[in-house]
C-alpha cells in the first residue's frame, strides 16, 4: 500500500508530507493500462459520437436563431433561448474544450482538429490552448505555476499568500460569474506574465488586439447582427442572445470551479513536483481534481468535465470514454489509498463556495506545505 | 452567355455566404450547409459514390459525384486525393481519374485495385457502397497528354497502371477530331484476359477505332506463362518506339527500366511516367551525427523529436499536428509545406537542402538538425 499517502485527506496533520512512494510507479502502470485499452478500442463508434454532437450543436443553434427571429412571440423566445443556450454550452465544453485538447486529433480530420478549431468565445483558440492545455494541465494545482488555481485574482489555497483584497473575493467571484467568458479572455492574455517578465510586452499587445477583434466579432453577431435581422423582434432577440451567453458563462464557471476547488482537492508546491515521474504526475492529477456525479445529460452538458479526474489523468482521450473508465479509475485509486473526490453538483458547488469564503480570510495558523487544501485546521 | 450566368450566380452565392459568415463566426456558413449535405461544403470538398462496378475480382470502379468545392481535372491522366474514413480515422490516398475531364459537378470515376493488405484499397474496392461520402482533394498531376495530343503515342502500362492511360484513351476517343496520322499503341501487361482491368472495353476500342492498337501481354495465361513484360520485347512490338511520345505507368520495376532505357538513348524528354508505389528509401547518413533532431511546427505550437530517418509527415502526425498529405510517397505534393528554418534531407535521394520559405514534401523529407515548419 501507499504508506506515504494520507488515507484521510481531511486529517489536519502538519507533517502531511507530499504523497511520494514507490507505489506511484505501480499506479502509473495500472493507469497506463486503462489508457492503452481505450486507445486500442477507439474507433468508428467514437467518431460517430463527436460527429453527432457537432450536428446536434449546429442544428440547435440554427433552430434557436430561427425561433429568436420571431421572438416577439413568448413561446418562440423561450424555445429559442433554451435551444441557443444548450447549443452554446455544447459548443463551449463538449466541442471546443475537448477538441482543442486534441481528444479527436486521432481522426486526422482537419475539420475536427485541435490545430484548426475555433470557438464561439472571445478568447482566441490559440491563447486558450496555451494557458489551458500547456500551463494548467502541466502544472495542475501547483501553487505559483498553475494560474488556474484562483485565476490570479482569487485565493484558493492556504499556500497562496493572503492579501486584504481577498476579503472581497466572494463578491467579485459572484459578480464575475455571469461574464466568465469575457474574464477568461482577459485572463488568457496573461497580463500577470508581462509584469513578471515571462511574456514580452509585444506579444501581449498582439494577443490583446486579437482578443479584442475576436470578441468584437462574437459580440457583433449576438448583439447587433442577429437582432437587426430579427426586425420587430430585435429587442427580444437581443435579450435571448444575452441570456444564452450569460447562462453559458454561469454554467462554465460552475463546472470549472467544481473541477478543482471542492473540499478534498489538494494543491502542491513547486518543490513537490520536481523530478516528478509519470506515476507521480498521475497522482497529482488525481489529488488535484474533483468529479461531479450525475446522469448522462449532466455529463454531456459539462463536456464530461464532470469526470474531471479522468480528464486530468488522460486529457487527450475522447471525452465519451470517461464515463466508461471512471469506475475502473476509481477502483485503482481507491486500491492505492488515493482519495477520489466526487459528489452531486449542488454539494460540490456549495463546497467550492465555502472554500472561496474561507480563503477570503487569512490562515488562522501557519499552513504547513503540502496540507490538504480546504481544511480549516482550527 | 450560359457560362456567364453560371459564373455570375456562383459569384453571388459566394458573396451571400461571405456575408452570412459574419453571423456564423467562428464557423462558416459552409459548415451549416454541410449539415444538410456534405457535398455543399467548399471548405471540405467531398463526393458521393453513386455507382460501384466490379471490373475484375479485385478491381472496382467507383463513380463519384463531386460536390461544390471540388476542382475537377483539367487534363486526362490526372489524379485525385481521396479521403476515406476507416474505423473513425480519415486516410488519404491518391487515385487516377479514369474518366476524361468534366465540368464542375459532373461525375467522374476512379478504379481501385485491392492490395492484399491494403488499408484503403481494400475498403474502396470491396466495402464501399453507393451513397458513401468520400472527401476529395483537388484534381492534379503532371502525367497527362499535351494539348493538342501528339500524333504518335506509345502507352506502356501494367496491371492497375492502366487507370490514367484509360482516361487518356477515353478522352481521345471522345474528342472527335484527331489529327490525320494519329496512331496510338497501347502495350499492356496483365495476368490473363479475365484479370485485365478494362479488358473488354480496350478490345472493343481496338476493333472500333482506326487509330488505336492494343497489344496485350499476359503474364500467367496459357500453357507456358510469359512472365513479366520486359523492355527487351519492345522493339518487336513497337519498332518505332524511339519516335513516339511515351507514357508509362505500372510497377516500380517497369518504370525504372523504362526510365533507364530512355535515358541511355537520350530520349528522356519523350518519356512521361506516373509512379503509384513508394521508392525504396535512401540509406541513412551513417553513424555520424545525432540520430534525432528537434522538429517544431510553428502554427500549431508543437515541438517534437524525430529520427533523422523519419519522414517529417510521420513525425508531425505522431505529435498530433494536422499534417496535409496525399500519396505519402513523394509523388502528389499534397504534403508540401513551407520550411521556416533548418535543413532537410530527401529520403529518396539523400540530397540535403533548406532555405527559409522552401516548400518541402514532408512525406519524403527528414530533419537534418533542428527544423521548423510553418504548420
Ligand atoms: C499518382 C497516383 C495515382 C494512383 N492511382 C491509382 C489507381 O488509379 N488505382 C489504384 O488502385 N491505385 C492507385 N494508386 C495507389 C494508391 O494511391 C494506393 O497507394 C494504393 O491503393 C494502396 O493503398 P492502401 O491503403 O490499400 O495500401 P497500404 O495499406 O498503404 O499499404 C499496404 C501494402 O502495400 C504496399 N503498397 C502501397 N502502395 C502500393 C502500390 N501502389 N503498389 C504496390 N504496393 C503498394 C505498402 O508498402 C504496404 O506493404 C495511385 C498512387 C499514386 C501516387
Ligand atoms: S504526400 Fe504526396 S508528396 Fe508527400
Amino acid at each position: 500500500m501507499a504508506t506515504a499517502l494520507p488515507t484521510d485527506p481531511a486529517a489536519p496533520d502538519p507533517s502531511d508530507a507530499p504523497p511520494r512512494s514507490t507505489d506511484t510507479e505501480a499506479l502509473g502502470r495500472e493507469l497506463d493500462r486503462i489508457r492503452a485499452e481505450v486507445l486500442a478500442r477507439r474507433g468508428a463508434e467514437d467518431a460517430r459520437y463527436i460527429h453527432t454532437v457537432v450536428a446536434v450543436h449546429r442544428r440547435l443553434e440554427v433552430g434557436g436563431r430561427l425561433a429568436l427571429a420571431i421572438s416577439l412571440l413568448p413561446p418562440a423566445w423561450l424555445a429559442g433561448t433554451a435551444a441557443l443556450t444548450t447549443a452554446k454550452i455544447l459548443e463551449n465544453l463538449e466541442l471546443g474544450h475537448n477538441i482543442m485538447h486534441g481528444q479527436w486529433d486521432w481522426m486526422r480530420d482537419p475539420a475536427i482538429h485541435s490545430t484548426t478549431w475555433e470557438w464561439d468565445n472571445p478568447t482566441p483558440a490559440y491563447a486558450w490552448k496555451h494557458t489551458h492545455n500547456h500551463i494548467h494541465h502541466t502544472w495542475t494545482n501547483v501553487v505559483g505555476r498553475d494560474r488556474d488555481l484562483g485565476f490570479t485574482v482569487l485565493r484558493m489555497s492556504e499556500e497562496q499568500p493572503w492579501r486584504p483584497v481577498h476579503l472581497l473575493q466572494p463578491f467579485y467571484t459572484a459578480l464575475g460569474a455571469p461574464f466568465f467568458e469575457w474574464l477568461a479572455a482577459l485572463y488568457d492574455l496573461e497580463a500577470d506574465a508581462v509584469l513578471q517578465r515571462r511574456k514580452p510586452l509585444r506579444a501581449f499587445l498582439r494577443d490583446a488586439v486579437n482578443t479584442v477583434c475576436k470578441g468584437a466579432r462574437q459580440a457583433a453577431k449576438d448583439y447587433l447582427l442577429f437582432p437587426l435581422l430579427a426586425g420587430p423582434s430585435a429587442v427580444p432577440c437581443l435579450l435571448g442572445n444575452l441570456t444564452a451567453n450569460t447562462a453559458r458563462s454561469l454554467w462554465a464557471h460552475t463546472v470549472i470551479f467544481c473541477g478543482h476547488f471542492p473540499d478534498g482537492v489538494r494543491s502542491f508546491t513547486e518543490e513537490e513536483t520536481e523530478h516528478e515521474t509519470r506515476g507521480q504526475w498521475y497522482l497529482r492529477q488525481a489529488l488535484g481534481s474533483a468529479n461531479i456525479e450525475g446522469g448522462t445529460a449532466l455529463h454531456v452538458l459539462t463536456g464530461n468535465l464532470s469526470h474531471q479526474i479522468e480528464h486530468h489523468l488522460f486529457p487527450d482521450l475522447p471525452s465519451n470514454r470517461y464515463a466508461e473508465i471512471a469506475p475502473r479509475v476509481r477502483d485503482v485509486l481507491t486500491a492505492h489509498g488515493i482519495p477520489y473526490t466526487t459528489g452531486p453538483l449542488l454539494q460540490q458547488y456549495a463546497s467550492t463556495w465555502a472554500r472561496i469564503c474561507r480563503m477570503a480570510l487569512p490562515n488562522l495558523h501557519r499552513a504547513a506545505p503540502g496540507r490538504p487544501r480546504g481544511e480549516d485546521p482550527a | 452567355m450560359a457560362l456567364h450566368r453560371i459564373v455570375w450566380s456562383e459569384g453571388v452565392v459566394r458573396l451571400v455566404l461571405t456575408a452570412v459568415d459574419r453571423l456564423t463566426t467562428p464557423l462558416l456558413a459552409d459548415d451549416y450547409l454541410a449539415l444538410a449535405d456534405p457535398l455543399l461544403s467548399r471548405r471540405w470538398p467531398a463526393g458521393r459514390v453513386t455507382q460501384v462496378r466490379a471490373e475484375t475480382a479485385d478491381a472496382t470502379t467507383l463513380v463519384i459525384r463531386p460536390g461544390r468545392g471540388w476542382r475537377p481535372a483539367r487534363m486526362a491522366g490526372q489524379y485525385v486525393p481521396v479521403g476515406v474514413r476507416i474505423d473513425g480515422v480519415l486516410h488519404w490516398r491518391t487515385y487516377s481519374l479514369t474518366t476524361p475531364p468534366g465540368r464542375p459537378g459532373e461525375p467522374f470515376s476512379i478504379t481501385v485495385r485491392a492490395l492484399p493488405d491494403g488499408r484503403v484499397s481494400q475498403h474502396l474496392a470491396h466495402r464501399v457502397r453507393p451513397g458513401e461520402v468520400l472527401r476529395l482533394g483537388p484534381a492534379q498531376g503532371e502525367f497527362h497528354l499535351p494539348d493538342p495530343p501528339p500524333g504518335r503515342l506509345l502507352l506502356l502500362t501494367a496491371g492497375i497502371g492502366i487507370t490514367p492511360v484509360m482516361a487518356m484513351l477515353r478522352a481521345l476517343a471522345a474528342g472527335g477530331r484527331l489529327a490525320a496520322g494519329t496512331d496510338v499503341l497501347l502495350v499492356h501487361s496483365a495476368p490473363d484476359p479475365a484479370r485485365t482491368v478494362f479488358g473488354p472495353e480496350l478490345r472493343a476500342m481496338d476493333q472500333r477505332l482506326p487509330w488505336f492498337r492494343l497489344y496485350e501481354h499476359h503474364t500467367r495465361a496459357g500453357a507456358r506463362p510469359a512472365g513479366h513484360l520486359t523492355l527487351a520485347r519492345l522493339p518487336a512490338v513497337c519498332p518505332d518506339w524511339r519516335e513516339r511520345a511515351t507514357f508509362v505507368c505500372g510497377p516500380a520495376a517497369l518504370l525504372e527500366s523504362a526510365r533507364r532505357r530512355w535515358a541511355v538513348e537520350g530520349l528522356a524528354g519523350r518519356l512521361h511516367f506516373e509512379r503509384f508505389c513508394p521508392l525504396p528509401p535512401a540509406p541513412s547518413l551513417g553513424g555520424t551525427g545525432p540520430q534525432t533532431a528537434r522538429v517544431s511546427f510553428a502554427a500549431s505550437g508543437v515541438e517534437t523529436a524525430a529520427g533523422t530517418g523519419t519522414p517529417l509527415l510521420e513525425a508531425g502526425e505522431a505529435a498530433g499536428v494536422a499534417m496535409p498529405s496525399g500519396c505519402r510517397m513523394g509523388i502528389c505534393f499534397g504534403c508540401v509545406s513551407p520550411l521556416l528554418h533548418g535543413r532537410v534531407r530527401d529520403l529518396r535521394t539523400g540530397e540535403v537542402r533548406g532555405e527559409p520559405g522552401d516548400l518541402i514534401q514532408t512525406c519524403v523529407s527528414a530533419a537534418c538538425g533542428p527544423v521548423t515548419l510553418d504548420l
